[in-house]
């Protein structure tokens, strides 16, 4: 049974975070920039309400959703992002690695479909532990076309591996578009390989739990992997770079019409609006205390910026003389 | 004492830390039949769980490792040939060496990746003879180059026993290495710990992998005439830069073989850190692989490219000539 309240809580979240995060990046408290996924909530809401605290999944460089809708920290998530020492990752890992074992998020990754070998082997991990646990993989419709993905696509349906492949198809590659990107589609690849695909209204976050929770149902079942072809709708830059270089790929209509499906309206019109109000005020206090915990924080110190580089705790040698 | 090949000693490490800790398992192509050998009779003992033929998908059961590790598994991959770590080598170059720092210590990826038959067969070409230990070191990689069976014993050992990935290479020139050893006195061998094979006074001679029993024999060629301390690092990176130095105290000259290409190759930071830092009376030599070499399939091109002993004796004998101009 899907609950309103909660699926709405998390689209929320996910929003307001991104929109104090983006704050803060033009602020300059957040270097580097970020991936925001505004207009994608309702995908990382869905799939993670069908999963359990022991399950896990792998992230993408636009993992802010993903990692929250997990059960990160916001507060700790927020830190990581300002590059303090009390983030997710130490301030190691920034908004494109954030990572927590403890909630079973094995790391959002940078490189395009480069997680979904390791949430393929994590899965078969789970299953020679005889742990029922599930792992989903988060990857964008640019990620299709990268022969890894394929390669594990295979790898999971020869084995059938209890993941659950998650393609977040919002149109673009950056700028290309999934049409000029993609010969055939994005299921039929699941397809070749005897892997059931399903293609779900990503701006909906019931319709995104009721697709996750069957696969995940499979999955836990023995079942195998399957997909679900997400359609949803990036509804800010690539990058907060792109409000600098300004590239042109879409128009102003197409913004407009893809905006006017908003998962956050979606999701809240099922919530009476008294709790929605409670809800919006409850995470604004959430965020308020996010943000200052992440600026109090500590920065990491300079003589540290090797720490963790190996688990065995040894440090390499210093680059330059001192 | 048993008289057991590089190979064996390479079979007998996996299949001892496999009955020892059932965290180990195995992932590569046709290693259930163990078209390289290392992987015999596993298989058979600890079955298909532990023992997993992967499709021709290099980058997929690579990452695949890491996953598994992430979850508490202590994977070894194999590779046939060298040239698959091209493949692979985001995989393991920028996720499996990475995770640990990108998470802020949450993660530990205790990945083994082997290789055995590395570098020159004589008459594969260009695509089957590459000896790619330097780009691993280069991205920080933990990176193992074995030169004697009771080496390749300890250090994989060492190797599936390490919390970080280790990239272990096993030299074509060296698996094929006999000794008689006391198999129960094979032991773990440290990492970035390296070995005098022979002791001298007048030049301390590097050499990696196969390339340790060039530099012995040549050694023992000149007897009497040069006094030739041999070092085998044995681990490139860590390296043993204390055990060097000591070495370097001894002799003050240093001459280095190293099967990989000249430019930035290990042999060149070795060179670099001696003069940098370490007690150098001579100018030091390099005998390597030349620049940006791609090996030639006809014999004679593919042998022309490699270090041999006729150049380690002249850069043997022409560093004990010189010095540091005054």
């Amino acid at each position: 049974m899907p609950d309103p309240a909660g699926l709405y809580r998390t689209v929320r979240l996910i929003r307001r975070f991104e929109q104090r995060a983006i704050e803060l990046v033009h602020a300059g408290e957040i270097v580097g920039g970020i991936h925001p996924c505004l207009g994608q909530e309702a995908v990382a809401a869905g799939v993670c309400a069908a999963l359990r605290p022991e399950d896990q999944i792998t992230s993408t460089h636009r993992g802010h959703g993903h990692v929250l809708a997990k059960g990160a920290d916001p507060a700790r998530m927020m830190a990581e992002l300002a590059g303090r020492t009390t983030g997710l990752n130490r301030g190691r890992g920034g908004s494109m690695h954030a990572a927590d074992f403890g909630v079973g998020i094995l790391g959002a990754n940078a490189i395009v479909g480069a997680a979904t070998p390791i949430a393929a082997g994590a899965a078969w991990a789970a299953v020679r532990a005889g742990a029922d646990r599930v792992v989903a993989t988060f990857f964008g419709d640019g990620a299709v076309n990268q022969g890894v993905v394929l390669e594990t696509l295979n790898l999971a349906a020869l084995w059938r591996l209890p993941v659950v492949f998650v393609c977040e198809d919002n149109g673009f590659a950056t700028s290309t578009r999934t049409e000029a990107a993609t010969a055939g589609t994005i299921a039929g690849r699941a397809e070749a390989f005897g892997v059931p695909a399903t293609r779900v209204d990503g701006m909906d976050a019931q319709a995104v739990l009721a697709a996750a929770d069957a696969a995940v149902a499979a999955a836990r079942a023995g079942g195998g992997p399957s997909l679900l072809e997400c359609a949803t709708y990036r509804f800010d830059a690539h990058h907060t770079w792109e409000h600098v270089a300004r590239p042109r790929y879409r128009g102003e209509d197409e913004l407009a019409r893809g905006r006017a499906r908003d998962p956050l309206e979606i999701q809240g019109e099922r919530v009476p609006s008294a709790e929605r109000e409670a809800i919006d005020a409850e995470i604004e206090q959430v965020l308020d205390d996010a943000v200052r915990f992440a600026l109090g924080s500590p920065r990491p110190e300079p003589a540290d910026a090797l720490e963790f580089l190996y688990a065995d705790g040894s440090r390499p040698r210093a680059g330059a003389l001192s | 004492m048993t008289n057991i090949s590089y190979l064996k000693a390479l079979n007998r490490a996996v299949t001892d830390e496999m009955a020892r800790d059932p965290a180990v398992c195995v992932f590569g192509e046709d290693v259930g039949v163990a078209v390289t050998n290392v992987t015999a009779g596993l298989l058979k003992r600890f079955g298909p769980d532990r023992v997993v033929d992967t499709p021709i998908s290099e980058q997929a059961f690579t990452g695949f490792a890491t996953g598994a590790a992430l979850a508490g598994l202590r994977p070894l991959v194999e590779y046939q040939i060298p040239a698959l770590l091209y493949l692979a080598f985001e995989q393991i170059a920028d996720q499996a060496h990475k995770f640990s720092l990108m998470t802020g210590g949450q993660a530990r990826v205790p990945v083994t990746y082997l290789v055995p038959s590395s570098g020159s067969r004589p008459g594969w070409a260009g695509q089957h003879s590459d000896h790619p230990y330097s780009l691993f070191a280069h991205a920080g990689v933990k990176t193992v180059v074995p030169a004697t069976p009771e080496d390749a014993y300890g250090l994989l050992v060492s190797a599936l026993r390490c919390d970080d990935p280790v990239v272990v290479f096993a030299p074509a020139g060296a698996v094929g290495v006999r000794a008689d050893l006391d198999l129960a006195a094979l032991a773990p061998v440290p990492l970035g710990v390296g070995r005098v094979h022979r002791a001298g006074t007048d030049v301390t001679l590097v050499a990696v992998g196969a390339h340790v029993h060039d530099a012995l024999a040549v050694a023992a060629e000149l007897e009497g005439e040069i006094s030739v301390e041999v070092f085998d690092p044995r681990t490139l990176h860590p390296f043993d830069w204390a055990g060097l130095a000591a070495s370097l105290e001894r002799t003050g000259r240093l001459v280095v073989v190293d099967d990989s290409n000249r430019s930035c190759g290990i042999g060149g930071e070795i060179v670099a850190t001696a003069a940098e830092q370490l007690r150098l009376t001579a100018p030091p030599r390099r005998v390597t692989r030349p620049d940006g070499a791609v090996l030639p399939f006809a014999r004679e091109l593919d042998l022309a490219l490699q270090p041999s002993r006729e150049q380690l004796r002249a850069a043997l004998r022409s560093v004990v000539k010189t010095a540091w101009e005054a």
